[in-house]
């Protein structure tokens, strides 16, 4: 295994020097308290501050703790903003794959609804955003909990609501499900909700590839899946595409 | 088969993109870059046009092409869509700009305007080109070089230099520049300088004449769809096939073919255009007459326009100046932390206020402040704010026109706002709808481009390629809407006048 890296090492000295005494230092301060060199610390001072955690006063030029270092446990993407950033490529989604686009992020052990686009078809349709759906029966869900954007445990006691006889409510049940969605990197959720009904999601990624929503297409099954009830592989491929496109707006670069 | 698309190019105020689209009208990949803002002095809004080229030849259009991994020969068309009525004038040899463009928002030419109004009168001008004087409008500006920098009247005159919007500016050089570059703009375009007739859709002489503007600096007037040449690098022998400017191209793009269809376009300002089809519509309320789309050779279509000066931008002066949010989305983060506007109102008369009021004398006004009013009051009230501009100028189409609007389509930054997309429902008591493509601007320039090169077939086939994204509809008690519309109306009463000539 490797050992500790020294740049990580140094990130944290400089975040506790901050926290320290009066939390306001220039760049020299900085430098000289921790023995480091005036270019390594503006490098990493650099990074911190292009994650938000430290933060840079205009007129000074001092630095400080950023305020999303207050709020680590929180989401620190503001959902109107993940919409906005979102909009063009779930609209894109919804038009390649003829069915309704929805993005969601954890809530108090459920999925928000925080972006909606109708199904291109015209009809009477009304928006979703705003409502709830449940983590372990929806795709959107699942991608939630498979990658670590909200915990499985607060579900698990008691045993989660049985929607249908597909819905997966066992422990050992959704634990397979989720590694197999970790492995494949998307999920669909087959009538487990909703007899008739299925939803195919993946993974939206922040900064650092962060998992901090889910966006995903639902509609009929006999639409998005074939006869023997698997997501249609190109309907994966599209809402995949769509994910990576709102990822990279979001700064995760390899995704 | 292998896919060809079209590309549009939208050289906007805050930035310049590019978006490739493909036969159904869907988005395949985009690019942008944003352009620095000058402020010189205060009132004053200006660009480099050098830039905004340069960063189209060698990061957009680059860009746009590799996000869809495909080279020019598979781009079947160009279209171009461009802020409106910002001034370019630039030497015919080198291809160098005599100053910076001076923008749409720019208010430098108030003192002159005023004077143009106080003693000429607006009939003389809504006669000939359909626009009441404001500084909105180039032609005031294109004076106020002349009278500013030595020597370019006598220049103009010799055809040295040459005026265009940014339409015109973008495709002489795309064209070759100095070596041969086109010089033409389109009908949309031509019919906000002030200088163009809007029966005939040519220069018209008195105007000229009175704004004492050489012809010889003067684009060519082209039908807004037309394929005007082959552009060279960045597009080597793609065709250059429409250019709107980009209110205009939103109407097409959201497919408003038809007289009596209206839409309204949330950016920076917000622009609300009705399609008054080939009968030309004179306002008695405040708005404006302009041309709406001129495909080849048929006749243009006209359309309304109800342009709203302050809307994005009030919600970026709340992050930017006043630093309450880090984002502009964020701002219905905030509004949504409070049940109501707490009795306060925001009237962003920043440069005075635009249609339907006219009043350059008016500046912006908080009213209402009491010791309740927290920053999640204050955000509601920038979002309010647009939602009634909206309102008072759908009042206004409905009395100029003669059937009432049944519902509003809506595209632009700010349809990603939903709080304020169910109050625009609410105070206009119609449905609002988003189309699946918020990005109509581009698709309308993509649309009228895609039309010549054949791409596309007829206007019945685009609007099939239109689907519905979002409907808002109207959920507030008729009697609060009453209450909130007469509060905000005495809020307007107390901007006007402010500003002393």
């Amino acid at each position: 295994m490797a050992g500790p890296v020294q740049s990580i090492e140094r990130a944290a000295a400089i975040l506790r020097l901050l926290a320290q005494g009066s939390g306001r230092l220039s760049l020299g301060e900085v430098a000289a308290s921790l023995g480091l060199a005036k270019g390594t610390a503006h490098g990493i001072l650099r990074t911190l501050q292009s994650v938000d955690f430290v933060e840079q006063d205009r007129a000074t030029g001092k630095y400080q703790l950023g305020a999303a270092l207050l709020h680590l446990g929180t989401s620190y993407l503001d959902i109107n903003e993940l919409r906005s950033r979102s909009i063009n490529w779930t609209d894109a989604l919804a038009a390649r794959s003829g069915e309704a686009v929805r993005l969601g992020v954890p809530l108090e052990g459920k999925v928000l609804i925080v972006h909606h686009v109708f199904r291109p078809d015209d009809t009477f349709q009304t928006l979703d955003v705003g409502s709830l759906l449940p983590l372990h029966a929806s795709a959107l869900g699942k991608i939630l909990l498979a990658f670590g954007a909200t915990p499985l445990e607060p579900l698990m006691d008691p045993e989660p609501e049985s929607y249908t006889r597909h819905t997966l409510v066992s422990r050992q049940q959704l634990n397979r499900a989720l590694s197999e969605i970790r492995e494949a990197g998307w999920a669909a959720a087959v009538q487990e909700m909703m007899i008739g009904e299925a939803d195919i999601a993946a993974p939206v990624r922040g900064q650092g590839g962060l998992v901090v929503g889910a966006v995903g297409i639902s509609g009929a099954v006999d639409r998005l899946c074939d006869s023997r009830g698997r997501p249609q592989a190109p309907l994966v491929g599209l809402t995949r595409d769509a994910a990576r496109a709102i990822s990279r707006d979001l700064g995760a670069a390899r995704w | 088969m292998v896919e060809r698309y079209v590309i549009s190019i939208d050289q906007g105020t805050l930035s310049t993109r590019c978006i490739l689209f493909d036969q159904q009208g869907r988005l395949v990949s985009v690019a942008q870059r944003e352009h620095e803002q000058y402020y010189a002095k205060p009132g004053w809004a200006e660009h480099d046009p050098t830039e905004i080229w340069s960063h189209l030849r060698r990061t957009v259009v680059p860009r746009a092409l590799e996000g869809a991994g495909v080279g020019p020969d598979r781009i079947t068309a160009i279209g171009i869509a461009n802020q409106r009525e910002t001034t370019v004038v630039w030497d015919r040899r080198t291809g160098v700009p005599v100053c910076h463009a001076i923008t749409w928002q720019d208010t430098r030419t108030s003192g002159y305007v005023e004077r143009l109004r106080r003693t000429t009168g607006d009939d003389f001008f809504l006669e000939r080109c359909g626009l009441s004087p404001t500084t909105y409008f180039s032609a005031p500006r294109l004076r106020w070089l002349f009278d500013h920098v030595e020597g370019l009247r006598a220049r103009a005159e010799r055809g040295e230099v040459l005026f265009g919007t940014m339409e015109s500016w973008l495709i002489w050089n795309l064209t070759g520049g100095p070596d041969g570059g086109l010089h033409l703009t389109d009908a949309t375009n031509a019919s906000r300088t002030m200088l163009m007739n809007i029966r005939t859709l040519t220069w018209d002489d008195e105007l000229l004449a009175y704004f004492d503007v050489p012809r010889a600096m003067l684009p060519e007037i082209r039908p807004s769809a037309e394929c005007y040449g082959m552009a060279r690098a960045p597009l080597p022998d793609v065709p250059i096939c429409a250019a709107l400017g980009d209110q205009q191209a939103a109407l097409f793009g959201q497919t408003c073919f038809a007289c009596g269809e209206a839409k309204c376009t949330y950016g920076t300002g917000s622009f609300l255009l009705l399609n008054t089809g080939t009968e030309l519509v004179r306002s008695r309320h405040g708005l404006l007459t302009t041309v709406g789309y001129q495909i080849g050779d048929e006749p243009a279509v006209y359309a309304l326009e109800g342009p709203i000066a302050v809307t994005g931008s009030l919600v970026q002066w709340f992050r930017d100046r006043l630093g309450m949010i880090h984002s502009a989305p964020e701002i219905e983060t905030l509004a949504r932390g409070v049940e109501d506007n707490g009795g306060c109102y925001i009237v962003p008369a920043f440069s005075g206020l635009f249609a339907p009021h006219w009043r350059s004398d008016a500046r912006g006004v908080i009213v209402g402040l009491t010791s309740y009013i927290t920053r999640g009051h204050l955000a509601r009230a920038v979002l309010e704010a647009t939602g009634w501009q909206t309102r008072e100028v759908v009042d206004a189409m409905n009395a100029d026109s003669p059937r009432p609007l049944r519902q509003l389509k809506v595209d632009g930054g700010m349809t990603s706002n939903n709080l304020l997309m169910q109050f625009l429902a609410d105070v206009l008591d119609v449905p609002v709808v988003r189309p699946m493509v918020s990005e109509t601007v581009s698709l309308g320039a993509a649309y009228a481009a895609g039309l010549v090169s054949g791409y596309w077939p007829d206007l019945e086939g685009l609007r099939r390629n239109w689907h519905r994204a979002a409907q808002w509809m109207p959920t507030m008690d008729p009697a609060r809407r009453e209450a909130e519309y007469e509060n905000w109306r005495r809020a307007v009463e107390r901007s006007l006048g402010w500003a002393r000539p």
